[in-house]
């Protein structure tokens, strides 16, 4: 069980991820970040509002495939209502088209690693979440793995992205991240207990909006 | 594992290796300013009328490459996709190819009759080569001005790839780079595998490597039947 949640956690999954800085890009450039201090504060500002709506989504989308009874709740209507909502916690249009990226590059992977009916139940370009949900669903993982994994992506990538553009130290970086991980947990363990989590930063909303303008960036989003 | 496990369960039947129909995939790849860019225009100034194609270019930037063949108008706008790759030229072809196969499925599905797809990686270094879960072939750009030692050098991209093309001939006097040696050292590690010298200004066709690139449509509809 584990070892399939490490692998969906893995940044080498070759998903898309690496071209995504989850607002990092625009956030250095804005001088919001610039050290691994103001790095760590916007790391877990986005752990606790953006990774906290990607846990939520990731879990409801890993229930939604093991419902007990497909024939009274087809997984498909469950994952496009999933789907809307995570529209609607996505102000952002620049936010909603890398997320949906990211989706896609998901599900090419993961449903090759794991095979399984259940992809088929996934709208066509998946929001992220949903797909993170979908392949924990397929690779025998719970709801909590698939919100887990979720809400250490939203730190991991985007604190490799900071390490590139600011040539940081690697090691300080990775000391961040790790300590990171019981915020990591507690926010996993409360989206994947409770309702859908709708926490917004406009910062986020604002960063992506005006990255997505602009012709010299480095990453996608 | 169990004794009687099959290893073949391991295995997705569905790997690049067993990818039917769509175009053929070239990757161009090289070092910064070797001559990619130039190749893919000519490329496509040369083939654009036998051949329904498309090419894909990765930049640090958005779209430097993309608009120097728009601006050439080398294809039609819709022809040319730019990928973006995350600080890393070098994982975006090899590691994670994920954005490069976007932009060809997308170009795939907006041309349905597609032959020939020009994948133009980011300049990088000597050790940069394509996944084959994103091409079929690639060629690999060296210019003569980089030194007549670069063959020498050699890494993936000048040892194996399909094609190497050394390319700018026409600068070997003023650099001081001997064509000889680059020819006997390119031979030496790259066994049968082909190289090709060239000067893009003097041939702005690359009628030599666009017979290559025939060579490999060809064998990749034998292949297919
Ligand atoms: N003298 C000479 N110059 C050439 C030749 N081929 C290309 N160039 C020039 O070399 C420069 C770089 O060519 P590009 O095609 O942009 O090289 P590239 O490999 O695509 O560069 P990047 O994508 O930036 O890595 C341009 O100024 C070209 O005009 C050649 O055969 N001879
Ligand atoms: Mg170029």
């Amino acid at each position: 069980m584990t070892a399939a949640l490490l692998a969906l956690a893995d940044s080498r999954l070759p998903a898309g991820g690496h071209a995504h800085s989850g607002g990092i890009e625009q956030a250095i450039t804005t001088g919001v970040i610039g050290d691994p201090v103001s790095l760590a504060g916007f790391l877990r500002r986005r752990l606790t509002t953006a990774g906290a709506v990607a846990a939520g989504l990731a879990a409801a989308a890993c229930r939604a495939v093991d419902v007990a009874d497909p024939a009274a709740v087809r997984p498909a209507d469950l994952l496009a209502a999933l789907d809307a909502e995570a529209d609607a916690r996505t102000p952002s249009p620049a936010q909603r088209a890398a997320s949906r990226q990211q989706g896609r590059g998901l599900v090419r992977v993961a449903s090759r690693a794991w095979p399984d009916p259940a992809w088929a139940s996934l709208p066509a370009q998946p929001h992220h979440p949903l797909a993170l949900g979908v392949a924990a669903a397929t690779a025998g993982l719970t709801p909590r793995d698939a919100a887990h994994a979720a809400a250490y992506l939203a730190v991991s990538g985007p604190a490799t992205a900071a390490q590139r553009l600011l040539a940081m130290d690697p090691i300080t970086v990775a000391a961040v991240t790790a300590r990171l991980s019981p915020e990591i947990d507690r926010v996993a363990d409360d989206a994947a207990a409770g309702d859908l989590p709708a926490d917004t930063d406009p910062l986020l909303d604002l960063l992506a909006e005006v990255h997505a303008a602009r012709n010299d960036r480095f990453f996608a989003s | 594992m169990p004794p009687d496990h099959n290893l073949d369960d391991y295995v997705d039947p569905y790997s690049p290796g067993h990818r039917h129909g769509g175009p053929l995939r070239v990757g161009l790849g090289g070092p910064v300013g070797s001559g990619k860019t130039a190749l893919a225009a000519a490329l496509c100034r040369t083939l654009g009328a036998e051949y329904d194609l498309a090419v894909v270019t990765n930049d640090i930037y958005t779209t430097e490459d993309a608009d120097f063949l728009r601006r050439n108008a080398v294809l039609p706008d819709d022809r040319i996709e730019a990928v973006q790759t995350g600080c890393c030229p070098h994982t975006a072809i090899r590691d994670d190819i994920t954005a490069n196969l976007d932009a060809v499925e997308l170009l795939e599905s907006r041309h349905p009759g597609l032959e020939l797809v020009f994948v133009e990686s980011g300049g990088d270094n000597l050790t940069a080569s394509f996944s084959y879960g994103l091409v079929d072939v690639q060629v690999f750009v060296i210019d003569v001005a980089g030194g007549d030692k670069v063959p020498r050098k050699g890494g993936p991209g000048v040892t194996a790839s399909d094609l190497l093309v050394v390319n700018k001939t026409d600068l070997a006097p003023m650099v001081g780079a001997d064509l000889g040696v680059m020819r006997r050292d390119s031979d030496a590690v790259r066994g049968d595998k082909p190289t090709l010298l060239i000067s893009l200004r003097e041939d702005p066709a690359a009628t030599e490597v666009a017979e290559w690139v025939r060579q490999q449509v060809r064998a990749r509809a034998l292949q297919e039947a």
